[in-house]
């Protein structure tokens, strides 16, 4: 049976809206039902359903660069960053929300921090929006955790032993965001130039911020 | 440190401790990473209290909150033969009743 052979109102017709082209998995099935379900039985409406993937999918790691670069132009601001995230976004107008804790650490000469959640795909979201696919790939969360330096490498980071690294496993509630290092020959530009620099995956530590001269 | 206030008193375990992770098993949900179980570390912060995942996860209230912590290993001490240099590290975020006080540890620190 499709999940729409039983009786309930569209606003238009279409056909069902599916990710990938390819059969659709039990997952899926199980998703669908429950989800037509919670809607029938009037627990949440469509709409509601609708605005919070978009409320989701509209977070993406901008929001991310731009804390970046302000706590590179600003000490004082990146003090209260690392020191009690939540207030000083709130300050900001930036909600965390309420599920888990944002944790802000920074990248060194000395100490390099890099993400991951070896359990599922804990995520900083409220930030970075929706991870990447690699990011909840069995390879990346068992491999990094035991050879870190050389998946950095085959990321294309390459640090010195004089670098410590810290594997940050988010295994419960905190999301753990890393301030990268602030790219050399940046000092006359500006926190909106600068923030162009500032990728996502630095900011999970997979990479450096970009090099403005590369 | 930011998380649901807690008071010193709560805790069992003061930043600076050594313990160990538990090395039991775990049925059902549980954010106990197996790869750091019996394993020894160092508490490096408490993150606060929160709900019980274990209990959260099969729709109970997850009361009284749990303490959890955030602990330091090193690598070297987790993975025999790991490449890097010797002060590498992992912090992972583990619930008080995970952790066990590390008393060989406390009286080599003691010496």
């Amino acid at each position: 049976m499709s999940p729409h052979d039983h009786d309930h109102h569209h606003d238009q017709d279409h056909a069902p809206i599916t990710d990938q082209d390819g059969p659709i998995s039990r997952y899926e099935l199980l998703e669908t039902a429950i989800r037509e379900l919670l809607i029938e039985k009037g627990l949440f409406t469509a709409a509601d359903l609708h605005a919070q993937i978009d409320a989701t999918e509209s977070r993406n790691p901008a929001l991310g660069a731009d804390l970046v670069a302000k706590a590179w132009v600003d000490p004082a601001f990146k003090a209260n960053l690392i020191e009690d995230p939540r207030a000083t976004l709130g300050e900001m107008g930036i909600d965390v929300g309420a599920i888990a804790e944002l944790q802000v650490v920074e990248n060194t000469d000395d100490l390099h921090h890099v993400v991951v959640c070896t359990l599922c795909s804990c995520y900083p979201r409220m930030i970075l929006g929706v991870p990447p696919a690699w990011y909840k790939s069995t390879a990346y969360r068992s491999r990094v955790v035991k050879d870190p330096r050389g998946v950095l490498q085959e990321f294309g980071l390459e640090l010195t032993d004089t670098t410590k690294v810290r594997v940050l496993d988010s295994t419960a509630d905190l999301r753990f965001l890393v301030i990268p290092r602030r790219p050399p020959g940046t000092e006359r530009l500006d926190e909106a130039a600068l923030a162009q620099l500032v990728t996502r995956d630095s900011m999970i530590g997979t990479a450096e911020a970009l090099d403005p001269q590369s | 440190m930011t998380g649901t206030s807690s008071t010193p008193q709560d805790t069992r375990f003061a930043p600076g401790s050594p313990v160990r992770v538990s090395d039991r098993a775990s049925l059902g949900h549980c954010r106990t990473p197996v790869y750091l179980r019996g394993r020894s570390g160092t508490v490096v912060g408490i993150a606060g209290r929160f709900r019980d995942p274990e209990r959260l996860a099969y729709h109970k209230p997850g009361l009284p909150l749990q303490t959890l912590y955030r602990v330091r290993f090193s690598q070297r001490d987790l993975w025999p033969g790991y490449g890097g240099p010797a002060n590498d590290e992992i912090e992972a975020d583990l619930f008080e009743h995970w952790l066990e006080p590390n008393e060989e540890r406390q009286r080599e620190q003691g010496r």
